[in-house]
């Protein structure tokens, strides 16, 4: 089917997140305003102003009542998706770059970045049932990685916290005590900047984007090293697919190289690939950018992605997707 | 290597076990004597192992001085005058640098000196030019390096014959032509590595054959028949090659060596480098030196200025171009000449000098190319005297240097000369005056060299005011292309020097209009050509049978810098290298045009074929086979299918092995999620969890007050 093109942002995307239904899609980009888009027809449904800075991230509550958001203006703000009233917001002393919601919603995730020689930081944080109760301090602060940290995720049963970023390692820390608990191996990990982490639909494998042009799918229990898919150029976003086993990875040429040269040379395309044999199935072109941001609907029959140059393509796929074989 | 520690690991590290890293004075740490800790350290990596660096010791930049005149003292600092004048032109002499002897009971000098330069080549270059310098009749210098001293003295009394070594057998340097399937190597430069390949195209990827770190310092080559690859280095060349990897076969000590070319058929190997002169008013110094490849024997060097080797005759501006020396006369490599201002050395390989001890003279020669089979040499001579004299193209047959066949050309501006391979035809592209010499437009001379009398037909264009882009020969074969044409899409016209029915005249065969093409790519065996639209037009290309005049592949390797056929003309590589940042690899193509494989590599610099020998068929035998192409191919169309079932057993396996694994994974997954479901609806307060089912839609009626208006409505009673 033709893409459903969604002109909101004035500025590249950097995050995307389907509800669990599906039927609501939530786009962050660097202006300073998320929007949410009924994923099916892509019409807009309103927009959460009160940040001041980019937003690099957010999450839905699994009863879609609360959206989360971090923001490049110190803050993570907490907001009734109905009517887009803040409810609440957490100050931080650098950007906050990342925030997941735990099963059954009553912990989030944060992560800051290094700033004002400040170490970065992952940080769990209470969420209380009734905004008046909220409190602004942190159940858990963890120091350690270096540069920035990109993404922190919950492991399985809230027991672990998973996070990536600059330093190219991948580390699992216990979500009682803020230890470290395993490290992935260098040699067999990614080579430079780990940009994007998406867990499956079951929490049990994750899959991570890399500048160094790959993508590598994990166990997140064992933190072992399942697949590893080659692209040709930098990954910025990656996501699994819910129904089939597909993964979709996109990114381009770096944006500051984009003005060199053709539109053909960046391979602004987010490609898919068989998740077991690691090979590629196709491309979805149309972006002139590079693709920053890609998730797939719950029920796996569309996926959107959105690019640095501030649109969001819904895509539908056609029959034929469904009856692929490899 | 070691593991590389940055100082935030070492930070981190410190953190985790509790220490303050600024209470710590690190200087004090010892380690104890001869302890590592099994951390390497960096300088002693693989780089230098197998050439250790020759540091520069001794007295090589110390020259002495003989046969000075002996002096008394009182004309002692008159001497060092002279001494002083003649020797700091040549270099810088350190500071108290010459030193004269004087007799400590005569108080005269002793009749020699040394002099200090500040580098080795001064040195060197002091040496050869004053050897042998008349000071006056009575005093010729001798002068030699100080260092060479020692060898002389070394050299012992009486002659001894030297060992004869017992005869070892080589190696089969030819091993990688007897490959079962036929097919052909590859190497590739990328980053700091050196790799060598075979084009697999059956398995549709290339099989690793040797790969080397630093293997060389800036660019390796094959030798014409493929039996060395070269490599060049700080101290000289290389030749690597052997039956199943690469060894070196022999070093050729040339420091600072810039370029490289072989003979045809490998005899020799040219190296070439060029020294920055200790005083910048100065031309730079060319080293040329020549070495037999199998013996690494120096059979002769050039030394001088670049004025002495630069060509472009008269003007004297225009540098070097390599390669400076040009070989001839075919495979025997028995010729090989060079240009100078008015001449043209011709050099033999018996003797390693001039053919009949002297240069032939041509006057205002400005170029000059050999047939590739057999002693012939082109010369192009361009206009003298404003128009008064013609400029003229002869050829010239060596060694007797007599001029086979002459032509004379009118108001010329520029002319270049292209061989066909097989030395049967040379085409000359004359670019002409029109009549007021604003513009020019450009014709072809052809010259039928196995001809009697070698007859030259003109050619013109069907527009002759297009101008010419690029222009080939059929390797082996009797047509060429030309891309002609003013506009952004050029046409593309091919020519045959026969017409059907006569043997003697050249005919057009087709032109295709507008194509995206600047650059002709012939196979090697003939009758296809790749159209290659290179640069501005970003990697287009048209893969073309001219027997057929047909289209048979269109295709487009974004950004392409490089196209190369292999030997054999099955297979073309397209490649991007390093002058563009981007996408950096090469695409393996069939002669047909279609895409076998593709290999990205970072900082991609060179892909080469590696060459092969000329076939050692006669010229019936291969038209016969290629008759009977049916009967010969059937082996190996067999190879094929056996090889492709085999591929595809191969792949099915690893497909199930795989698929088998991840229904594993995924068995296990689920029932771990199985067992921690009673967890995770506890973590959701009761709330019945996973599957979409377990939630109801229920219809809410919201209810909200918009507006609150109170009106009076008038009493009806």
């Amino acid at each position: 089917m033709r893409p459903i093109l969604m002109k909101g942002h004035e500025r590249p995307l950097t995050f995307l997140r389907y509800n669990r239904e599906g039927d609501l899609l939530f786009s962050c980009a660097k202006d300073h305003t998320p929007n949410v888009w009924f994923a099916d027809n892509g019409e807009r449904l309103g927009t959460y102003r009160g940040h001041n800075g980019a937003v690099w991230c957010c999450d839905v509550s699994r009863d879609s009542m609360r959206l989360i958001t971090a923001s490049a203006d110190q803050t993570v703000k907490l907001w009734n998706v109905q009517d887009g009233v803040q409810l609440y917001s957490f100050n931080f002393d650098s950007p906050a770059k990342s925030v997941d919601f735990s099963v059954g919603d009553k912990l989030v995730v944060v992560t800051t970045d290094p700033f004002m020689g400040l170490p970065s930081t992952i940080q769990v944080k209470r969420i209380a049932r009734d905004p008046n109760e909220q409190t602004t301090e942190s159940v858990l602060t963890i120091k350690g990685p270096v540069g920035r940290i990109n993404r922190a995720v919950w492991g399985p049963l809230n027991k672990t916290i998973i996070s990536a970023g600059e330093d190219t390692v991948i580390r699992v820390w216990d979500t009682e005590t803020g230890k470290l608990l395993k490290e992935a191996d260098k040699e067999i990990g990614h080579q430079k900047t780990i940009t994007s982490l998406s867990k499956s639909a079951d929490g049990s494998h994750f899959l991570t984007g890399s500048s160094d042009k790959s993508a590598k799918l994990w166990d997140a229990r064992t933190l072992t090293l399942l697949k590893t898919y080659v692209t040709e150029r930098p990954v910025n976003a990656c996501a699994i697919s819910p129904l089939l086993d597909h993964v979709v990875i996109g990114g381009g040429q770096e944006a500051v190289h984009v003005t060199t040269t053709d539109r053909r040379a960046g391979k602004f395309e987010a490609k898919f690939f068989h998740k077991n044999l690691q090979e590629e199935i196709g491309g979805v072109k149309g972006h002139f950018g590079p693709i920053n941001a890609l998730a797939f609907n719950p029920d796996g029959r569309s996926f959107s992605s959105g690019g640095e140059d501030g649109y969001v393509r819904l895509h539908h796929f056609d029959p034929d997707y469904f009856s692929i074989r490899m | 290597m070691a593991e590389v520690i940055s100082m935030a690991d070492i930070e981190a590290s410190a953190a985790r076990i509790g220490i303050d890293l600024s209470s710590i004075n690190l200087d004090s740490i010892q380690l104890p004597p001869g302890e590592d800790f099994g951390i390497q350290s960096g300088d002693d990596g693989d780089l230098y192992q197998d050439d250790p660096l020759e540091f520069e010791g001794g007295f090589g930049n110390i020259i002495v001085v003989d046969n000075l005149p002996v002096v008394p003292p009182e004309k002692f600092e008159k001497l060092e005058g002279v001494i002083r004048k003649i020797y700091s032109q040549i270099g810088t002499i350190r500071e108290g640098g010459i030193w004269m002897p004087v007799s400590p009971d005569t108080q005269k000098t002793l009749g020699y000196c040394f002099i200090e330069y500040n580098t080795a080549q001064e040195a060197e270059l002091a040496r050869e030019k004053t050897n042998g310098y008349k000071l006056d009749k009575s005093h010729i210098f001798a002068v030699n390096v100080l260092d060479d001293f020692e060898k002389y003295m070394k050299v012992p009394e009486e002659w001894k014959a030297s060992e004869i070594k017992p005869y070892m057998p080589g190696e089969n340097l030819q091993q990688w032509l007897t490959d079962e399937k036929a097919r052909d190597q590859f190497v590739i430069r990328a980053g700091s590595n050196t790799e060598v390949f075979w084009n697999d195209p059956r398995q549709l990827m290339p099989e690793l054959v040797h790969q080397r770190q630093y293997w060389t310092e800036s660019f390796v080559q094959w030798s014409p028949l493929g039996t060395y690859l070269a490599t060049v280095h700080r101290q000289g060349a290389a030749v690597w090659g052997g039956a199943s990897t690469f060894n070196r076969l022999m070093r050729f000590a040339h420091p600072q060596v810039r370029q490289i070319d072989f003979s045809p058929s490998e005899k020799y190997i040219i190296t070439y480098s060029s020294h920055e002169p200790s005083n910048p008013r100065d031309s730079h110094r060319i080293v040329i030196n020549i070495f037999d490849v199998r013996t690494g024997k120096l059979m002769r060097d050039f030394k001088g200025n670049v004025d002495e080797f630069a060509t472009g005759g008269s003007g004297g501006v225009s540098g070097i171009s390599w390669p400076v020396f040009r070989w001839g006369g075919g495979r025997e490599d028995k010729y090989f000449a060079r240009i100078g201002k008015n001449v043209i050395a011709v050099y033999e390989t018996e003797t390693f000098t001039l053919v009949d001890k002297k240069s032939m003279k041509v006057d205002n020669v400005v170029d000059f190319s050999w047939s590739p089979t057999d002693p012939i040499l082109a010369l192009f001579v361009p206009e003298q005297g404003g128009g008064n004299q013609p400029a003229r193209v002869s050829l010239v047959q060596i060694p007797g240097k007599e001029e086979l066949r002459q032509k004379n050309l009118f108001s010329v501006s520029d002319c270049k000369v292209y061989w066909q391979n097989n030395g049967e035809y040379l085409a000359v592209k004359v670019d002409r005056y029109t009549k007021t010499k604003k513009s020019t437009y450009t014709g072809f001379e052809l010259f039928r060299i196995k001809e009697r009398d070698i007859p030259i037909e003109v050619l013109e264009l069907d527009n002759k005011n297009d101008k010419i882009i690029a222009f080939a020969w059929e390797p082996k074969g009797h047509r060429f292309a030309v891309i002609h044409g003013d506009g952004p899409r050029p046409d593309i016209s091919f020519y045959s020097m026969r017409t059907s029915q006569n043997t003697g005249r050249v005919s057009k065969l087709m032109t295709l209009k507008s194509k995206q093409a600047n650059a002709l790519y012939w196979s090697p065996a003939g009758r296809y050509i790749l159209l290659a639209g290179l640069k501005g037009f970003n990697g287009q290309l048209e893969f073309y049978n001219v027997d057929e005049l047909e289209t048979m592949a269109t295709g487009e390797h974004f950004m392409a810098t490089d196209i190369e056929w292999d030997p054999t003309g099955r297979y073309v590589a397209t490649a991007v290298t390093s002058v563009h940042e981007m996408e950096n690899g090469f695409h393996i193509w069939s002669f047909n045009g279609k895409l076998l494989y593709r290999i990205s590599r970072d900082h991609f610099y060179q892909f080469l074929w590696r060459p092969r020998p000329p076939s050692l068929l006669t010229t019936e035998k291969e038209e016969e086979i290629a008759k009977n192409l049916k009967k010969y191919s059937k082996k190996y169309e067999a190879e094929d299918q056996d090889v492709s079932m085999q591929l595809n057993e191969q792949d099915r396996k690893k497909r199930k092995m795989l698929q088998d694994q991840w229904n594993e994974w995924v068995a296990k997954w689920k029932q771990w999620h199985e067992e921690e479901r009673q967890f995770r609806i506890q973590l959701r307060d009761g709330e019945a969890s996973d599957e979409e089912e377990e939630y109801e839609a229920k219809e809410v009626e919201v209810e909200e007050v918009l507006d609150v208006s109170e009106e009076i409505v008038a009493d009806q009673d």
